[in-house]
């Protein structure tokens, strides 16, 4: 191992093409160990692809993956022992039993014959599948197809699992479910999971990749992207003392409070009520010299609060373009 | 090679779960008693030559319409159900793949060439059996349908559409069969080449008793060559 062991993986500038179409353009990256990395991005801005790429099962136009110091191009074999991996959708063998199954992927991953029962169990325990290993594939719930598929990528006991959509299709409860189990997951190994939806990322990953139209956006913290080390926005809707005070007036006021960064007033509406939108500095709340300044100059305060800065807020900036 | 087995027996596994294996090996056992009982019992000749010699309704053609419909869903159903992810993912060879779907294809149809020495047997029983034939038709079945195989594990790889694979591995293996019945048609030049790729010509001497090398070697090719365009031909749909 040499020094850059400790990234599980590295996605070197990678591109991949589709006749004409640029499903991914240029992307590299690093995950640790130990990280659990959500992948976000809208349908077909190239998740699933560069996904499939680091599991050798696409090809790279441009670049190269490196998975445990092991370029996935040059070894694929030795770059995918490494890994655990859920294809988007969660395929299956539809008529086999889920214990053949397990078996199966067993064997072909290569567990040693006195360790498979042992290993069967255990990832059948883990994923709540016990009561369905009976049963043939093509009758479960998508719920248990989901958890299938996730035990079939622990089986080999992996550092790495890449985890291509695992709550898409399920009720609200398999979702918290699935959730909970890759947070569990997540306290030993490292992992990489796409999704669309927004909440997962924040309930599982300590670190987020935002991609769109192929190229990657945002790498980040949960935290910094959801804005909250970058100033609070606060709503404030306010009734000035006497009808000739203008909004500007009273912009230009708050505009003036300890750790205020910008102000925009929303609306001015008939009965003299005014609303605005003030971000703070930094990490000040500027709350209180808000509420102070309304004392000192007669304004009915009727609302305050402050907006949690929201990962969709800035997915939504970044993948839709400059302009918004 | 433990995964080879492994997937070969698991095919093995998935034919026996699925009807159209039952179907298949029911239409070839019952079409070549048809064919064994009709010359038996019509023309009262005791003979296996039926069985073995190459012909419009023989049981070898038979095998050239079953084969690619038993073999197409080796690779197409994986790729249209998305499984072909998984399987490829695995730390595994293309090559381990494709010769784990055809060594599981084969040993069904091998079973079911098996089946067949009930027509043997019937004919030991009834009169003396020349066995020197007996033996070198089997080996000729059994090579044709090895090749037969490897080509339908070939168009299964073409497709994630059954319907599609499966169309291509027919028309080539029935075309690959009928073809030789066209030679006398064709200018010589033509018509000894047209025998030379034929995947029937080569079965008429071993139905005979004569082991000839060239046939035994145009079996053989076949399959190689089926099986590593098998192989390039996965390795691209994932490339």
């Amino acid at each position: 191992m040499d020094g850059s062991s400790d990234a599980l993986i590295e996605a070197h500038g990678l591109s991949k093409n589709y006749g004409t179409t640029q499903a991914v353009r240029d992307v590299s990256f690093r995950v640790s160990r130990g990280e659990v990395v959500g992948f976000l991005g809208p349908n077909g801005a190239g998740k699933t692809t560069t996904m499939k790429i680091l599991t050798g099962f696409l090809r790279p136009t441009a670049g190269h993956a490196v998975l445990g110091g092991v370029d996935v191009a040059e070894d694929p074999l030795a770059a995918q022992a490494q890994l655990g991996y859920l294809p988007e959708g969660a395929p299956l063998y539809d008529e086999m039993m889920v214990v053949d199954f397990l078996r199966y992927v067993a064997e072909l991953r290569g567990v040693a014959p006195g360790d498979r029962a042992s290993r069967m169990r255990t990832v059948s325990e883990r994923c709540g599948i016990v009561d369905v290993l009976g049963k043939d594939i093509v009758q479960l719930s998508k719920g248990y197809r989901q958890r299938v598929a996730l035990a079939q990528a622990m089986l080999h006991d992996p550092d790495l699992l890449i985890l291509d959509e695992p709550t898409s299709g399920l009720d609200p409860n398999q979702i918290i479910e699935i959730r909970q189990l890759i947070k569990d997951l997540g306290r030993e190994k490292t992992i990489i999971l796409s999704t669309h939806i927004l909440p997962e990322v924040q309930a599982t990953c300590n670190r987020i990749l935002i991609i769109n139209d192929g190229q990657l956006v945002a790498d980040d913290s949960p935290e910094a992207l959801t804005g909250q080390g970058a100033g609070a926005v606060i709503k404030l809707e306010l009734k000035p003392a006497s009808d000739s005070v203008t909004g500007d007036q009273v912009r230009s006021l708050l505009a003036e409070q300890p750790g205020v960064r910008a102000v925009d007033l929303l609306a001015t509406e008939g009965d003299g009520v005014l609303r605005f939108s003030i971000r703070g500095k930094g990490s000040v709340d500027p709350r209180e010299a808000l509420f102070a300044a309304a004392v000192a100059n007669q304004w009915t305060l009727l609302e305050m609060h402050r907006e949690r800065g929201s990962l969709e807020d800035t997915f939504r900036r970044l993948t839709r373009g400059e302009a918004s | 090679m433990a995964v080879i087995w492994s997937i070969a027996k698991t095919e093995l596994r998935a034919y026996f779960d699925s009807a159209i294996a039952y179907v298949c090996i029911g239409a070839f056992l019952g079409g070549s008693a048809l064919v064994f009982y009709t010359i038996l019992f019509l023309q009262g000749q005791v003979s296996m030559r039926a069985l073995f010699m190459p012909s419009l309704i023989s049981p070898s053609a038979l095998l050239a319409l079953l084969i690619p419909i038993l073999t197409i869903r080796l690779v197409a159903e994986e790729k249209r159900t998305g499984t072909i992810e998984l399987l490829t993912t695995f730390p595994i060879r293309d090559s381990e793949v494709v010769l784990g779907k055809f060594l599981g294809a084969l040993g069904l149809i091998l079973a079911a060439l098996l089946m067949t020495l009930a027509f043997t047997f019937t004919v030991a029983t009834l009169g003396h059996l020349d066995w020197g034939p007996v033996f070198t038709g089997y080996l000729g079945l059994i090579l044709f349908a090895t090749a037969l195989t490897a080509l339908g594990v070939m168009c299964s790889t073409l497709s994630e559409s059954q319907i599609v694979a499966a169309v291509i591995g027919v028309f080539l293996a029935l075309g690959l069969y009928f073809v030789d019945f066209l030679h006398v048609l064709l200018p010589s030049g033509l018509g000894s080449f047209v025998q030379t790729i034929s995947i029937s010509h080569h079965l008429s001497d071993l139905s005979r008793g004569v082991i000839d090398t060239r046939d035994v070697l145009y079996y053989l090719s076949v399959t190689a060559i089926a099986l590593l365009l098998a192989e390039r031909s996965l390795a691209r749909s994932h490339a």
